[in-house]
Formats: structure tokens, C-alpha cells, sequence
């Protein structure tokens, strides 16, 4: 009885001894050489495999800032920090590059649009895009049915149940691009987050005339042109009866808001604006 | 009797516009004719506005291999050139006609008389069906010209009339075959002509005997041509379908129709390919089925291409109250209806009123893995599972599950106990995966 435990151990250690010695062996031979500066470079990194920054996930990051150096490499969840921390680790430099944000360009809530056909089938804004213009008469607007919801890995894009449209929460937004990519009418850009998370854009697509627009949606943009005569800045452009704000040059004035007649230019995170004090005129 | 041999459905027949005769529809006051009528590159405008046109003259030109010209169906002045809303809400461009009278282009034969005789050869009928502007009216709208240039590696030997009309309510090809069975039959005629074959079956299901008899009778005059009749299944007017249910041959996966030596044309399309070669007359006319069980009247007519829906819709009486969804085409595989201002386009085949009751779709329950979508399925495919893997994005297994070959019947999703939207998921991902291959470098 002993015998066999005995024969059975020294079996199985000396089968074990000889694989191992075949697995160092093979191991040895076959090696692949890799940069330890990759596994170094993923720590850093937040591991989301988000694919924000154009690569296949971290590790292809990883493996591309290394190997082409930090000018085409970005990664948005992490942000500046994340890069400085890589930068230091590969002996690079880097350039502090203005965080982003992603914003939702309609404002087209159920109160102000109203829905002029009953769709019933999937309900993905994907699927909607490829059958018609939408169930609003508005066909460049959000069809409210969460593809972005879906493609946000960090949960900060929700479709709010009362407005029917989506909300970021710029305190969880990456600004990876996710929703971008996801939403079919392109609706949603990423942009610079502004001075004290200020940010001033036309919360509209509709490229229709002024009237055709108007009549689908009461907070569209109607092409009028008033925002861009009143911009001090030439931050504005008007193109296919459709404004734009270019953040790059916008200095946040807010005349353009105030002159919108439709609201369709959303200001963020601004202080509530003056008063007008009333002064009596016979006094 | 024959039929194809894997999946298909059984939706019921409801061909109840089937003993209206064709009618001729009133010109409207204004058409707006589209210049994307056919699959592939739309037309190019070669009028201006303030020009006048006569019926049947050209107002634009194809833009590619894979196009087709379009002509006026109205004489008239032409007002504007304008992105006008299709059915489906989306803008396209399309030329704003002013109808004034009903004159024709002179090189038309307006007269009633059948011709028989073939004068023209080969090459000619296939440049006379391109300077016409046929496409197939089957539903696809493909320019019926490309289909009669097979590429050389393929060798027709034999001509499909596609007279299955397997959709439900739509009866304009079973009405072509009762009224206008010598025109057809010169069309499938012309056709073997210009692919130089000498086979041309008509494929009929049995749910039209009168169509049967009738054509099997006056096919005896024209030879080559057999009527084949055919079990009713749907859906047996798909151009693969109706190559296996008729010559038994199988369209290899991702192959062209013609590797089987099969060239497949619609009733429509014959009777247009006839009007094109023995009248000289462009295709700018249309027959289409204006039905549904809640319409006031269930009709037949020619319209003119570029007619508003809304001018037929008041012309039979208006939107029938009870009606909740008003579709273009079959109820299985036509597109609803969101613009009835839309204009009608060369293939336009129906106006189907739909009743509530019809349309709402069940709320969806879980999968319970019963096969019956696997069994219905026509193309072999196992929508169940190209359901799931689409949901969840993965395109590789996609490919491997041959999504591509999805003709987009409908058939998983109207045998589904669970009301599972088989097909729009499957519709979406099939366009992706489309999408990457074509992305893919060619070898």
C-alpha cells in the first residue's frame, strides 16, 4: 500500500520535473522580445479598454506610444495627468491639451417637438435612422431612444424620461467618444470644457429653412444670423440655415445667447445673468 | 407542383383587389418626379426650370454603370428642381413638373395594336431597355439593362418571369398577366432575344388559376415560353426562391443569380421591357394595387410616376378612418408610409391601409429556442442566433453565420411566438457587417 503512494509521488514528480524542464526549454527558445516599457506605460493607464483614443484598447496604446512616441497619442479618460505620468516614464515631454466634454447639439424635448408618427418596431435610434426621417417632423434631431446610453462605458450619458433627450454628467464624461460614434444623426460633439467648465453652443442640427424648421420645432435653430452679427469674436458661422459656434475663438460674452430667438444657443455653468434693474423715468 | 425547398410562410391570401380592372388615374396638377427611382447612383438633371417637356421625353440621365435614366411622365413646364421627401421622410432631388395638357413625344406608338415582330437585335433591345429606363419592378428597382449584361463568366441559359406575386394584397402583376397576356409574353420573347437564350418559364402560383390557364393557352403561340405553376408560399418572388422553385438550381452564397444560368424579371418588368422595345415607349408609367381590408375601394390603376400618394389616396375616396398604418408595397416586406405627400416612383406597387389591429406589434418575450424561425427561413440562416450576436456587436461570428445572405423577408420575425424583432436586429447588423467587408482591402 505504502509502496504505491510512494511510486505514484516520485512518478508524478520526476513527469513534472521533465515537462518543466521541456516548458523552460521551449519557453527559452520561442521568447518574445517586448519592450517592458509597454507593460509599464498600460499601469499607467485607466483600463478601461474604452477605444477612445482610436486604438484597440489599452494595451494598443500602450503599444503605439511607445513604439511612435506621445504626438498622435491621447488618451481622454485619463486626460492630462495620465499623460504627464507617461511622458515621465518614457523620458518624453507632452503637451497639456484643453479637457473635452461631450454635449448633446438638440434641444428638441417632447414639449417642443411634437412627434408626428407612432414608430413601433426596435427601439434603437440605429434602427429608426435606417427605416425614416424619425418620429418628429424634425429629421436632424435626436430620436431619443439611448444608443448613446448604451455605448457609454462610464455612465454618464442618460436619456432624461421627461425631456426625451440625453444628459451628460461632465463630471463622469471622458470625453472618449463613444456616444460620437454611437448616435446616428451626429448629434453629439466633444467639446473643450471650457474656462470654469463654461461652455456657450447651439443645441441644434436642423438644417432646414427657418420656417420648415420652426414649424417641426419650436427651439431650433432657424438660420436667422442675428448670433452672428452680434459675435465680436467671429466665433460664429452661419452654414445651411444653421449657426455654429467655434469654441476655439468663442469668449464666452453670451451676447449670442441673448439675442437667439428660439434658445437654441445653451449656456453652461454661467452665473444667472444680471437683473435689469427697472429705473423709474420721472424721478 | 413545385416550390422551393427550404423555409417559407403561409400568410393569408387577401388578394381581395384581385377583380378590379386596371384603370387609368387622373394627371395630377403638379408631379415631382425623383431622381433616385432605381437602385445604384441617382440621375443627373438635363432639363432646367422654365423649360417645356413633352410626355416621354428624357429629363435625366444615369450616372453610372448602375443607374438609369429618368423621363417626364407629364407634359408640361418645369417649375423647379428641388429636394423633395420621399415615403420615408428622407430628401431627394426630384424635378417639379407643371402638367399643361397631355401631349406625347411623337417617337411613341400610342396605338392599341399588339406587335408581335422583333426587328431589333440583340444589342439593340439590351440599348433600347437602357435609353427607356427600365429597372425591375419586382421591388429592388435594378436596372433591368445591367441584368441583361451578365458579367462572362456567366452563361444564361434560360429566363425567370417572376409572376409568383407571393406578397399578400397586391394584385397589379396578376392583373398585367389577365389583361395584357400578349404583351407579356412578346416581353419574356424579347427577353430571351437579348440574352440569347431560348427558355423563358413563367413562374405562377396556384393561387391565380385564372392567370395559369389563360397564359399556359396563349404561351402555345410563342416558342420556348412554359408556364410553370407553383405551390403558394412565401416568399416565392425572391429571386433566389424562384430559381430553386423553377429550375431546382441553388444561387451559391454571396454569388450573383445568373451563376445558375437564371435570369430572373418581374411581370411588371416584362411588360415594360415590351412597351420599351415594340412601342418605343420610356417607362413612366406604373400599375399599382391601392387595397387594405379597411379601404373604402380596392383598385387597380396605371399611374404616372411622380403623382403624390395623397392625389390617389383622394382619388379612391380618402384615408379610410380605421386605418392606422399606411404601407408602400406588401405588407411583409414594403416600407411604411410616413410622407403621404411623397410622390410614386417607377416601382411603386401599392397602397396598403393597414387596420390597428394589423399593425401593433406584441410586446416581446424571451427566445424559447422553439427552431420555428430556423424552419421558416428561406436563405438557411439561424436568425435566432444572428439575433442574439447582433445585439451583443459581434461582427466576426456574424460573418461566419453568413448574415449577408439575408434577403430580408421577414419570414423569422412573422413566425416568431415571441414577437421578437428578428429582423430589425438582423437588418442592422447585416448593413454592418456589409460594411466591413467591403472596408476590407481586395485581394
Amino acid at each position: 500500500m505504502t509502496n504505491t503512494i510512494i511510486f505514484t509521488i516520485a512518478t508524478l514528480a520526476v513527469l513534472g520535473l521533465l515537462l518543466a524542464i521541456v516548458l523552460y526549454i521551449v519557453a527559452q527558445k520561442f521568447k518574445v522580445e517586448e519592450d517592458p516599457r509597454i507593460d509599464i506605460v498600460e499601469s499607467k493607464l485607466p483600463g478601461a479598454n474604452c477605444g477612445g483614443c482610436g486604438k484597440a484598447g489599452c494595451r494598443a496604446f500602450a503599444e503605439a506610444a511607445v513604439k511612435e512616441g506621445l504626438d498622435k497619442c491621447f488618451c481622454p479618460v485619463g486626460g492630462n495627468p495620465t499623460m504627464q505620468k507617461i511622458a515621465e516614464a518614457l523620458g518624453l515631454t507632452v503637451e497639456a491639451k484643453e479637457p473635452q466634454v461631450a454635449v448633446v447639439r438638440c434641444s428638441g424635448s417632447c414639449d417642443k417637438r411634437k412627434k408626428t408618427t407612432v414608430y413601433d418596431g426596435l427601439a434603437t435610434c440605429s434602427t429608426i435612422a435606417s427605416l425614416y426621417s424619425g418620429d418628429t417632423d424634425c429629421k436632424f434631431g435626436c430620436l431619443g431612444r439611448g444608443d448613446c446610453e448604451a455605448a457609454c462605458k462610464f455612465d454618464a450619458i442618460k436619456i432624461n424620461p421627461q425631456t426625451g433627450l440625453p444628459e451628460v454628467d461632465e463630471e463622469k464624461c471622458t470625453a472618449c467618444g463613444s456616444c460620437v460614434k454611437a448616435c446616428p444623426k451626429g448629434i453629439i460633439e466633444l467639446r473643450n470644457k471650457g474656462p470654469k467648465s463654461r461652455r456657450l453652443y447651439v443645441a441644434c442640427r436642423n438644417q432646414d429653412k427657418g420656417a420648415v424648421a420652426r414649424k417641426a420645432c419650436l427651439a431650433a435653430c432657424i438660420g436667422c444670423g442675428k448670433c452672428q452679427k452680434v459675435c465680436a469674436f467671429e466665433a460664429i458661422t452661419v452654414e445651411n440655415n444653421l449657426a455654429y459656434i467655434d469654441y476655439t475663438k468663442c469668449r464666452m460674452c453670451r451676447k449670442c445667447a441673448a439675442e437667439c430667438p428660439t434658445g437654441a444657443i445653451h449656456e453652461v455653468n454661467f452665473p444667472p445673468r444680471p437683473v435689469k434693474q427697472e429705473v423709474p423715468l420721472n424721478k | 407542383m413545385r416550390t422551393f425547398k427550404m423555409g417559407g410562410v403561409h400568410p393569408a391570401d387577401k388578394k381581395i383587389s384581385k377583380d378590379a380592372a386596371i384603370e387609368k388615374l387622373p394627371i395630377p396638377k403638379t408631379v415631382y418626379i425623383s431622381m433616385g427611382q432605381h437602385l445604384g447612383a441617382p440621375a443627373e438633371p438635363c432639363v432646367a426650370p422654365g423649360d417645356k417637356v413633352k410626355v416621354g421625353q428624357l429629363i435625366a440621365n444615369a450616372t453610372g454603370f448602375v443607374s438609369a435614366p429618368v423621363h417626364s411622365s407629364v407634359s408640361g413646364t418645369v417649375k423647379s428642381i428641388e429636394m423633395v421627401k420621399d415615403l420615408a421622410g428622407k430628401p431627394g432631388k426630384a424635378v417639379v413638373i407643371d402638367v399643361e395638357g397631355d401631349e406625347w413625344v411623337d417617337t411613341i406608338d400610342r396605338s392599341e395594336t399588339v406587335v408581335k415582330e422583333i426587328t431589333l437585335d440583340k444589342k439593340q433591345i439590351v440599348e433600347r431597355i437602357k435609353e427607356c429606363g427600365v429597372v425591375g419592378l419586382g421591388g429592388a428597382t435594378f436596372p433591368t439593362n445591367v441584368k441583361l449584361s451578365p458579367p462572362p463568366t456567366a452563361t444564361p441559359t434560360c429566363v425567370i418571369i417572376n409572376g409568383a406575386e407571393c406578397e399578400p394584397y397586391l394584385t397589379s402583376d396578376y392583373r398585367v398577366m389577365i389583361e395584357k397576356p400578349d404583351q407579356l409574353l412578346i416581353g419574356g420573347t424579347i427577353l430571351m432575344k437579348a440574352l440569347g437564350v431560348d427558355k423563358c418559364y413563367i413562374g405562377i402560383e396556384e393561387n391565380k388559376p385564372e392567370a395559369i390557364k389563360l397564359l399556359t393557352e396563349k404561351a402555345k403561340e410563342y416558342p420556348g415560353v412554359e408556364v410553370v405553376k407553383l405551390k403558394k408560399k412565401y416568399p416565392q418572388g425572391g429571386e433566389k426562391q424562384l430559381i430553386d422553385a423553377v429550375i431546382g438550381k441553388k444561387v451559391p452564397s454571396m454569388g450573383l443569380p445568373v451563376d445558375t444560368g437564371a435570369v430572373v424579371q418581374n411581370v411588371g418588368t416584362a411588360f415594360a421591357v415590351y412597351e420599351a422595345v415594340q412601342k418605343n415607349k420610356p417607362l413612366f408609367e406604373g400599375i399599382m394595387t391601392v387595397t387594405g381590408d379597411c379601404s373604402q375601394e380596392q383598385r387597380n390603376f396605371v399611374h404616372r410616376v411622380g403623382t403624390p400618394l395623397s392625389f390617389i389616396m383622394e382619388h379612391c375616396g380618402g384615408v379610410p378612418e380605421d386605418a392606422a398604418k399606411i404601407i408602400s408595397g406588401g405588407p411583409m416586406m414594403g416600407k411604411a408610409i410616413v410622407n403621404i405627400d411623397a410622390p410614386t416612383l417607377k416601382g411603386t406597387s401599392s397602397i396598403l391601409y393597414l387596420t390597428e389591429a394589423q399593425t401593433k406589434r406584441k410586446p416581446e418575450s424571451n427566445c424559447i429556442r422553439c427552431g420555428k424561425c430556423v424552419g421558416a427561413c428561406p436563405m438557411g440562416l439561424e436568425p435566432y442566433l444572428l439575433n442574439k450576436l447582433g445585439r451583443n456587436n459581434m461582427f466576426d461570428e456574424l460573418e461566419a453565420h453568413k448574415v449577408y445572405d439575408c434577403i430580408e423577408c421577414g419570414c423569422c420575425s412573422f413566425s416568431c411566438p415571441a414577437y421578437i424583432p428578428l429582423l430589425d436586429t438582423i437588418r442592422q447588423s447585416k448593413a454592418a457587417v456589409m460594411k466591413i467587408m467591403k472596408s476590407r482591402p481586395k485581394k
